[in-house]
């Protein structure tokens, strides 16, 4: 029954084929547009999430918070050094804390100058987020003491200001102050949010003492990592807890920090990326909806060329649900036929976009399985009109027709 | 529907057609237009009989209702003994398609399809496996002289070549009742006397039953019984005592043609 209706529907399409490939066209672009999008988030989520396991493991950051009862919005300092001890002595699912703080400002070498995130750092920075020495030395802890003027730069920072020259040795002005550079980071890469690489590193008692004069103690951030994955939640509600009694905010105040974790921005970038990813998929489907209606353009069109066939056709025995049948497998048809040359389109884009463009992209099964069954969706619900006006002909009236 | 229901019970005594009482009115506008008043007709299997009448006398419609496309108003049908006018419409398809064969005058044919396809669409929708129906087409074809050219689309036959396909389809899954309207009104005049004489065959070497309905009195010469429509009424139904063979019609018509020429 439906292998014939098929059979007599394959005839039909190849008897009209530029018709039925313009018709096909518009599923086409439907259900490619859907793929690609779709392709384009995975491919994203896979890099966001590279690329935020790359800033380190089981990161915690915590930052401060400028308290809302005063007026003024003022970006208050209100971690300091002392916290972060607390927290790396007192949290028992921390394992290591480290603290920094980062300004960005323009950097002086003798051939050059350069604006990058001159940061204060301390001895846990390296180990906590994962950074390791490409050539030259650590800070050394009489260095450290003596708030001393010696840098480690990054290899963006270290190009931009001394090219090809050797940085090692060498000095960088920053403000009023000459620093040696006495070692250079190993190359960590850019991601979305900032290139790792575009930064000059010194003692953070050095930063505090002549690149922003900061009273006591005080520090921009202290990062914290947990013991584990599944230590996460319990680091967060032991430095909450750490610091609300060290702040002295009573139950019930707002505190002046925030505690965020790596899996959080994880989250918090996914769920951007689910928005965008759900608004670029609803417009391929408005263009998979266009297609449909094009569907069914064509086939009340091709009802009405063949209203003389359809009547041979009820004439010789055909009953009206074959004749239904015969015009919905040829929408079916039509329509599926364009998923299918769409997901190979989709598949050809996405080849192309990340071979060329350097993309990540990646082609999701689902997301083919989905678009194709929804193709084929959109030519039974788009080719019911039509067909039900083709069974609905009188044989006679439809042999008469010229 | 169970297809015993509506194949042919006997070939006894019961005549093939029986018509009793049908009428068709149409509602056009706010008054009734009758059609068909009441006709009553018999016809037996084997028989050539022709329709004839002038246009609007009401044949198109009685040929519809004996073709099982047009439900009449009143009366009934038997067609082989089983009663087909009160039918729903699939059920009206099916007896088309078990009892009934057309011919048309405007061949009606599917573009761009072969003749052995064309031949052996009845047959698709009776469920036949392909084989068998291409075999049975092919038979249907060779049949009808045309066993050559079975590969040829319709806009490759002459006008002749595709009434031919178009018998051949109608005689393809052997029902005992074929249905020609004016099937040689677009024909010219050998090609007119080729066509009856092949339907002259068929009622005459297949023992088939064959309506023809014609408005041309050289056509309707041709069957053993010629009944008269006008005014939705049968006003006569005679037997044709002798004739016309159309192989002699056939014979006049070249010969009149070679002198032409």
């Amino acid at each position: 029954m439906i292998k014939t209706a098929l059979g007599i529907a394959v005839r039909a399409l190849l008897g009209a084929r530029l018709r039925s490939l313009l018709t096909a066209l518009g599923i086409l672009i439907g259900t490619a547009a859907v793929v690609v999008v779709v392709a384009l988030g995975t491919g994203a989520r896979a890099r966001i999430s590279g690329e935020i396991s790359n800033i380190g493991n089981n990161l915690l950051f915590v930052f401060s918070q400028s308290s809302a009862r005063s007026g003024a919005q003022v970006n208050r300092m209100t971690l300091t050094r002392g916290d972060a001890r607390a927290i790396e002595a007192e949290a028992p699912a921390v394992a290591a804390v480290s603290v920094w703080s980062t300004i960005n400002l323009r950097v002086h070498s003798a051939f050059d100058s350069h604006k990058t995130g001159v940061m204060g750092i301390d001895e846990n920075y390296f180990s906590v987020r994962g950074y390791a020495l490409a050539s030259g030395r650590d800070f050394s802890p009489s260095e450290v003491r003596s708030k001393a003027k010696v840098v480690i730069i990054g290899k963006t920072a270290r190009v931009e200001l001394f090219g090809n020259e050797p940085a090692l040795g060498h000095f960088v002005r920053i403000g009023r102050h000459s620093y040696r550079v006495v070692g250079e980071l190993e190359e960590k890469g850019r991601s979305s949010f900032e290139d790792q690489d575009d930064r000059v590193l010194m003692p953070i008692a050095s930063w505090r003492a002549r690149v922003v004069p900061t009273k006591s103690d005080r520090v921009q951030l202290v990062m914290a990592s947990a013991r584990s994955s599944a230590h996460t939640e319990q680091a967060i509600a032991q430095i909450q807890a750490i610091l609300r009694q060290r702040h002295h905010i009573k139950p019930g105040e707002p505190e002046d920090f925030i505690v965020r974790s790596q899996e959080g921005f994880r989250k918090s970038q996914d769920a951007i990326l689910d928005m965008v990813t759900m608004l670029l998929l609803s417009v391929a489907t408005i263009a998979l909806f266009v297609g449909g209606i094009g569907v069914m353009n064509i086939m009340l069109v091709s009802v009405a060329e063949r209203t003389r066939e359809i009547g041979v056709r009820m004439a010789i025995g055909a009953r009206p649900g074959d004749i239904l049948l015969q015009f919905l497998c040829e929408a079916a048809l039509l329509s599926t036929s364009g998923g299918l040359l769409g997901v190979l389109a989709a598949a050809g884009t996405t080849l192309l976009l990340t071979s060329t463009l350097g993309w990540s992209m990646k082609l999701d099964a689902l997301s083919v399985i989905i678009a194709l069954s929804t193709s084929t969706l959109v030519g039974f619900v788009f080719g019911i009109l039509p067909a039900r006006r083709a069974a609905q002909l009188d044989p006679i009236e439809a042999l008469r027709h010229e | 529907m169970a297809e015993s229901n509506i194949l042919p019970t006997t070939s006894g005594p019961e005549p093939l057609v029986r018509l009793r009482g049908i009428s068709k009115h149409y509602l056009v506008g706010d008054s009734v237009v009758s059609a068909l008043v009441s006709v009553d007709l018999e016809i037996a299997a084997g028989e050539l009989v022709a329709i004839v009448g002038p246009s609007g006398s009401g044949k198109s419609t009685l040929m519809n209702v004996l073709g099982c496309l047009d439900r009449p108003s009143n009366g009934e049908y038997f067609l082989g003994g089983v009663e087909v006018a009160a039918r729903d419409p699939d059920e009206r398809a099916l007896i088309r398609n078990r009892l009934i064969g057309f011919i048309f005058q405007g061949f009606h044919l599917l573009p761009r399809t072969s003749a052995l396809q064309n031949a052996e669409l009845p047959l698709l929708y009776r469920g036949t496996p392909k084989k068998e129906r291409q075999l049975l087409s092919l038979r249907a074809l060779t049949r009808v002289g045309l066993a050559e050219r079975i590969h040829h689309l319709p806009s490759e036959l002459s006008g002749g070549q595709q009434q031919r396909v178009a018998i051949a389809r109608a005689l393809v899954s052997d029902p005992p009742l074929i249905l020609a309207d004016e099937p040689t009104g677009n024909l010219d005049s050998v090609t007119t006397a080729e066509v009856l004489a092949l339907l002259q065959e068929l009622v005459r070497e297949q023992k088939r039953t064959v309506i023809l309905v014609t408005h041309e009195p050289d056509v309707a010469s041709c069957a053993a019984r010629i009944v008269t429509v006008r005014d939705g009424r049968i006003v006569s139904d005679e037997r044709n005592q002798k004739p016309v063979d159309a192989r002699h019609l056939l014979a006049r018509a070249l010969q009149l043609r070679a002198e032409v020429t």
